[in-house]
């Protein structure tokens, strides 16, 4: 079972890793983009640690509230709703048990994972984080390195694709041939679960 | 007329100087003397391009006059940024809406038209409308 401080080491992974990968996602982003996913992540998940140092929440659920509404209001770009709905959507679908199963965590992220879609109108194949989490989430029914293997292959897939949404779309054909800002970005955060799951030895 | 309430305006824009800027031409070009409350939230508090859900907020309550608040956005995060605040449901005030409109005719016609103390759905028409005022 997975308890708050689970859900608490993962954001923290997920900070480590934006912190270590700040400068790939901002390059990629200049490629196709307005070259600030790296420090916007970065300023976000580094605002989501100390909130969720000072706050404490004691459940799965809250932890990934708080850390959505600190994206919401610290990313500063549209990385910033759209993770903050991911993660508070899944706090949500959570609620406030205690502890939560795998099958849980994986039908909450699926909530998650629709929100963003909602909200940002994208859908598999648009070159958006949307092409990394979609794989992800359908794996994770065979566990996190699965999850992990499949999000970074999806962020990986987006590299041909034309991009249909945000301001990379405005390139048309020439956002082809770079892989997606935000797919990379969400294969980190996916990367992190699997790695808190294994120093844990789930 | 006077006693009525007036809807609220807010402008979200990536630049602080476009907020404003829209903001003043829209109460320029509305005239007259009824003061529509309108507040602009651009950039990032930081002073940069981007967008602030802490601005947005700030912004929101101060325009809320009881009778409704009309959100217009430029584009992408702004709007994005709207969006999940208002399905957070507790960080804007009630009767805060996104309006679907295009940024600078929007905005003039959403003041022009809460300038005459018409409710929010009247305001939000009037913007959304703006779409179709051809130009060729």
């Amino acid at each position: 079972m997975l308890d708050a401080d689970f859900f608490r080491r993962w954001m923290t992974a997920a900070a480590a890793s934006v912190d270590r990968e700040a400068d790939r996602l901002t390059a990629l982003d200049s490629a196709i983009g307005d070259a600030d996913h790296g420090s916007n992540l970065q300023r976000g998940f580094t605002a989501v640690t100390a909130v969720l140092e000072k706050e404490a929440p004691d459940t799965p659920g809250a932890v990934l509230t708080l850390a959505g509404r600190q994206l919401i209001s610290t990313v500063g770009g549209a990385s910033g709703p759209l993770y903050g709905t991911l993660l508070r959507r899944t706090g949500k679908a959570l609620g406030d048990a205690a502890e939560v199963g795998e099958e849980q965590l994986a039908a909450a992220l699926r909530e998650g994972v629709d929100g963003v879609m909602k909200l940002g109108g994208a859908a598999p194949g648009d070159k958006t984080m949307i092409d990394a989490l979609v794989p992800a989430v359908d794996a994770l029914a065979s566990g996190f390195a699965a999850a992990r293997t499949a999000a970074e292959e999806g962020a990986e897939a987006t590299t041909p694709l034309q991009a249909r949404k945000g301001r990379a779309s405005y390139l048309g054909e020439r956002s082809i041939g770079h892989q997606d800002p935000g797919a990379t970005s969400s294969a980190l955060l996916i990367a992190a679960l699997a790695d808190t799951a294994e120093a844990d030895g789930e | 007329m006077s006693e009525e309430k007036l809807v609220g305006i807010v402008l979200v824009s990536h630049s602080a100087e476009v907020a404003a800027s829209v903001g003043e031409l829209a109460k320029g070009l509305a005239g007259g003397t009824t003061a529509v409350p309108v507040a602009p939230a651009g950039g990032t508090e930081g002073g940069g391009l981007g967008t602030s859900a802490e601005l947005i907020c700030a912004a929101a309550a101060s325009v809320d006059r009881g009778a409704g608040v009309a959100v217009l956005t430029d584009l992408g995060s702004a709007v994005l940024t709207v969006k999940a605040l208002l399905a957070e449901g507790d960080e804007l005030p009630d009767g805060a809406r996104l309006v679907d409109a295009p940024f600078v005719e929007g905005a003039v016609a959403a003041v022009v038209t809460a300038a005459s103390g018409a409710d929010l759905d009247a305001v939000e028409a009037a913007a959304v409308e703006a779409y179709s005022y051809r130009k060729v």
